[in-house]
């Protein structure tokens, strides 16, 4: 277990070494951050003087180290922007974030598990082969677009007039499909409960909840057919092997079968790559929260890219890093329980 | 009437470009505690006999006819509940590789409790106790701790023990064995036969012995079947068909035996290759590869490329061969002429 | 040696195109989705000779007539059988030269991909050793960024290093090198693995022992065996390029409005979908999703075709 975490420690050390290097390396080659953050009204002399106080003048041995030293200390700089510590910004942006992906996990989860099951078991039956179309279509619209024709159904509303209105049954149908669209599709709602520090929570009101539902289904979207068709894919070769048959030939109950000899062995590999979908779902978060103005860490993002806020883009980078460490550790120490034949230590034995 | 009874059983696989027959009209039977074997060349359809006993073959795969019969039960006409109880209860089967054949994720304790609670209502501590006395029985090295194992602890020999003990559990009537000891190393292979053989003495169960051994076959079992694509060719005993083999294919697998051979001398093979179930030769389906499709006129024999052979009784056997045939029918009218 | 060499790979062909075929005769799914695909393709660069109008040229757009809807709808206009953008674009043109520039990305980002991961794949598989444990790790470090955040990330950098004039007079040879370059681990994975899973075969062995050279052999006996799951994920990772594509240019790192991709169209429209004007965004978006959903059905088929695992049956 210590030598599993020591490994695992040396793995992030790396990756976050990688990753500051790159982030530092572009930092310096970016464009002039002192115009931005005094505009051309400032004559040239006096950019200078700020270029220097700030050390953008140095080598850039010495300007990486001197970031490298900072950074561990949990200093990457100020803001241009907000004019703040670049860490607090992050540090206020990321609650909003993680229950996004949090309510979208919670949806993945609860909905790929027993359809990716049931169309493993029954591949022809007509439900499996309707999972499978309309997951293949899921996998085939981008997120944002997802997000665009949620906001258009259930925010600003559908009105049908295709059938004749003058019939009773056309009026019905009208009225069918068209939607009222009242829910929120902007930001998180102002009946936010503060929980802890900047942790301002959307899952203890009504309201919070509402506005949650349409940026997490949307963030949803897009990994939940892959999911599905992934444990579905598994899970059928799972269906193929020696010991499934040899379970059947021992008698017991096709529920213990399925769910015992067969998905346990399904889920390790979805666990697996379950890791590295997290990493993605970052990604996506940026695409999400654009679309829906979610104050969290992927709109802080794209506004710091529109802004050249370094400091910030940076940071970003590297708490990205760290989250993408720390997720796939975690993801590690469940298939190593999970996994009998995974000592901890990260050889089969 | 015999424990199992199989009749005319038809397996076919339907594939795309339409149905393979894998198994034609198999047809035997076995007694309370007979040890019958299986013989034949990868291919010939002798592990799909063996899953088709109980229902097993995987999709594709269908019993299109005939029945098998278990203690006045019609095994193919069972729901699939019906065929759970005799599955791993009455009639338990060993598979043919140990490695795949445990499931990796579950311990060795919890694989052999499933089986017991499958079929007997048993508290968990009791069907423990059962367990490791099975184990004790195929002779393992410390039984308790390898409960708590998982699969991958333990070699090859030792997971077939495991899982010739899982067969014993639940003290079945039959026992069907496909390959038992063919992935394992030579080494170990004469000690897990000689360990099922003794089990199987023991406790008076039935085995059915899938191999292509034909030196295990002669040692483990009474009677034999041997099986070339898809039918079976010749059965009877299984000492009269080695000391004295009638069809030519039950003759070249016997020759073909090093044991056989002349020292220096190359070994005797049959020539060519068995077809493809897909694509069989016309007539007795071993023809091609026949070295007794001429008369003793030198002239071809027209029924082996044409008609299938039937059963001709040869002694205590029946061997499925033209020639056989004819040669008895010669004999017959020579006796009835002196 | 030539003549072998030449015939074996051809006979192998020819037995798997009558399999393809054989399957594709039956597959309605399949025909109805090449048949979507290769009509969107001859339609899109057909666009200068079809389109109406030429989106590109300003001399023809009338601001008056912006925002109008499509022909079911009343206050259709007669000339725009699909409605306006904001800016006064007939849509319709619009779309074909957008959807030309969505598959010129997505093909020309594939090619680079492909190029990028078969070679260090090869490399990878076939050298092993330090040059394999380096090349996985970047792909690995590279993969669980996941390629999309990857993209974001570069094109960002890149927008903000050049220069935003710049990018987006570049912007198709700039997206097609971000999304070649974040994408090339998934060849690279799958070709090593393929490599890795040929190399301890016996023809490899009888290459090596008749003295031919790694290079010859890898590219000669190595690679055509690999070429099934590379021409599958191909397939696939076309459709993501073009989502790829769309997501860089959504978030305003990709194609400019003057000269809109399919996902530049959606972004552009999304402005005016609390107007009322929805189909700006979403006909482009229908658009977008029938291109993507009948290259992901063919790749679906083609790799229920080509797996390599249902011949073990």
């Amino acid at each position: 277990m210590i030598a599993f975490l020591i490994k695992r420690l040396m793995h992030a050390i790396l990756v976050m070494f990688v990753i500051s290097v790159l982030a530092f390396a572009i930092q310096d080659n970016l464009g002039d951050p002192v115009l931005q953050m005094v505009g051309q009204s400032v004559p040239e002399s006096e950019r200078e003087e700020i270029r220097e106080r700030l050390g953008l003048n140095d080598s850039f041995l010495v300007q990486y180290v001197r970031f490298a030293k900072n950074a561990v200390q949990g200093d990457f700089g100020n803001s241009y922007f907000y004019r703040e510590p670049a860490l607090e910004v992050i540090a206020r942006h990321l609650p909003a974030t993680l229950e996004l992906v949090f309510a979208s996990t919670l949806i993945i989860v609860l909905f790929s598990v027993p359809i990716g099951v049931y169309s493993a078991i029954k591949p022809r039956s007509p439900i499996s082969r309707l999972f499978m179309g309309v997951s293949i279509i899921g996998i085939s619209i981008p997120v944002f677009l997802t997000a665009i024709v949620l906001i258009q159904i259930f925010a600003i509303g559908v009105t049908v007039t295709l059938f004749p209105e003058s019939t009773g049954w056309g009026a019905w149908l009208n009225a069918l499909f068209s939607t009222e669209g009242n829910m929120p599709s902007f930001g998180r709602g102002y009946e936010l409960v503060n929980v802890v520090g900047n942790w301002d929570t959307n899952l203890a009101t009504w309201n919070g909840l509402q506005h949650l539902v349409l940026p997490a289904v949307s963030l949803a979207s897009i990994m939940l057919p892959l999911f599905i068709r992934l444990i579905r894919a598994e899970m059928m070769e799972v269906l193929q092997s020696e010991y499934v048959k040899y379970a059947r030939a021992k008698g017991i109950s096709m529920r213990r079968v399925y769910f015992v000899h067969a998905l346990k062995n399904t889920m390790l590999p979805v666990i697996t790559v379950g890791g590295v979908q997290i990493g993605t779902m970052v990604a996506y978060t940026i695409l999400t929260e654009t679309v829906f103005q979610w104050p969290g860490m992927g709109l802080m993002f794209l506004d710091a890219i529109n802004r050249a806020d370094i400091p910030l883009i940076v940071s970003y980078l590297m708490i990205v890093g760290v989250i993408f460490v720390v997720t796939n550790t975690i993801v590690d120490l469940i298939y190593g329980m999970v996994n009998p034949t995974v000592k901890l230590t990260g050889k089969p034995a | 009437m015999a424990l199992l009874d199989v009749n005319n059983l038809d397996v076919r696989f339907a594939l795309r470009h339409g149905d393979v027959h894998a198994l034609r009209d198999i047809s035997f039977s076995l007694e309370r505690g007979e040890r019958l074997g299986i013989v034949g060349e990868s291919g010939a359809g002798k592990s799909v006999a063996a899953f088709s006993l109980l229902n097993l073959i995987a999709k594709p795969g269908f019993i299109a006819g005939g029945s098998v019969t278990f203690d006045g039960q019609v095994l193919n006409r069972l729901s699939e509940r019906g065929l759970r109880k005799v599955r791993g209860n009455r009639i338990s089967m060993i598979f043919q590789d140990p490695m795949m054949t445990l499931n990796p994720v579950l311990s060795i304790g919890e694989q052999m409790v499933e089986c017991l609670k499958a079929h007997r209502r048993i508290a968990s501590k009791e069907a423990r106790a059962i367990a490791l006395d099975k184990l004790q029985q195929v002779q393992i090295p410390s039984p308790e701790t390898r409960l708590d194992q998982y699969p991958h602890e333990l070699s090859g020999g030792m997971r077939q023990r495991i899982i010739i003990a899982i067969a014993l559990l639940l003290d079945p009537d039959i026992i069907i064995a496909d390959e038992p000891t063919t992935a394992l190393d030579v080494t170990i292979q004469a000690e897990i036969m000689a360990l099922l053989l003794d089990l199987c003495e023991q406790h008076n169960v039935g085995l059915i012995l899938i191999t292509h051994d034909l030196g295990v076959v002669s040692q483990v079992t009474q009677r034999m079947l041997v099986m070339y694509a898809g039918r079976v060719i010749e059965q009877g005993p299984t000492r009269e068909i080695i000391n004295d083999p009638q069809h030519p294919y039950t003759q070249g697998l016997i020759n073909a035996l090093p044991q056989m051979a002349t020292p220096g001398e190359k070994l005797n093979q049959i020539r060519g290759s068995m077809p493809s179930l897909s694509n069989l030769p016309s007539g007795c389906a071993f023809h091609p590869r026949c070295d007794f499709i001429n008369r003793a006129d030198g002239q071809p024999r027209p029924a082996c490329t044409q008609q299938v052979p039937g059963f001709v009784e040869s002694g205590n056997c029946q061997v499925a061969c033209h020639m056989v045939a004819e040669m008895l029918e010669d004999r017959r009218l020579k006796e009835e002429t002196l | 040696m030539t003549t072998t060499t030449n015939a074996s790979p051809s006979r192998w062909e020819r037995l798997r195109d009558s399999y393809m075929w054989y399957s594709f005769k039956r597959d309605r799914t399949a025909q109805l989705c090449l048949a979507v695909f290769i009509f969107m393709v001859i339609a899109a660069f057909a666009a200068p000779l079809i389109a109406p109008t030429n989106p590109y040229d300003l001399a023809q757009i009338d601001i008056m007539s912006s925002e109008l809807p499509p022909f079911w709808i009343d206050g259709a206009d007669d000339r725009y059988a699909l409605g306006t953008d904001a800016q006064g674009r007939d849509l319709w043109s619009i779309v074909l030269y957008g959807t030309r520039v969505s598959l010129l990305i997505g093909f020309g980002a594939v090619f680079l991909q492909s190029l990028l991961g078969v070679t260090f794949g090869l490399m990878a598989g076939y050298l092993g050793g330090r040059v394999d444990t380096l090349l996985m790790r970047l792909a690995d470090i590279q993969l669980s960024f996941s390629t999309l955040m990857v993209a974001i990330v570069v094109g960002a950098l890149v927008k903000a290093t050049m220069g935003s004039a710049f990018y987006s007079q570049y912007a198709v040879m700039m997206l097609i090198l971000i999304i070649g370059l974040a994408e090339w681990p998934q060849y690279a994975r799958t070709v090593r693995a393929s490599v890795l899973a040929e190399k301890n075969k016996e023809y490899v062995d009888a290459a090596r022992v008749m003295g031919l050279r790694s290079k010859r052999i890898m590219f000669r006996h190595v690679l055509p065996n690999t070429l099934s799951p590379i021409f599958v994920i191909s397939t696939v990772q076309i459709a993501n390029a073009i989502i790829s594509e769309a997501a860089l240019s959504f978030l305003g790192l990709g194609m400019p409005e003057t000269h809109p991709s399919l996902g530049s169209l959606i972004k552009s429209g999304f402005d005016y979908i609390q107007s009322g004007s929805w189909w700006i965004t979403l006909i482009p978006g229908a658009v977008l999703v029938v291109l993507v959903l009948s290259i992901n059905l063919l790749g679906d088929w083609l790799r229920d075709v080509m797996n390599p695992r249902l011949y073990k049956g």
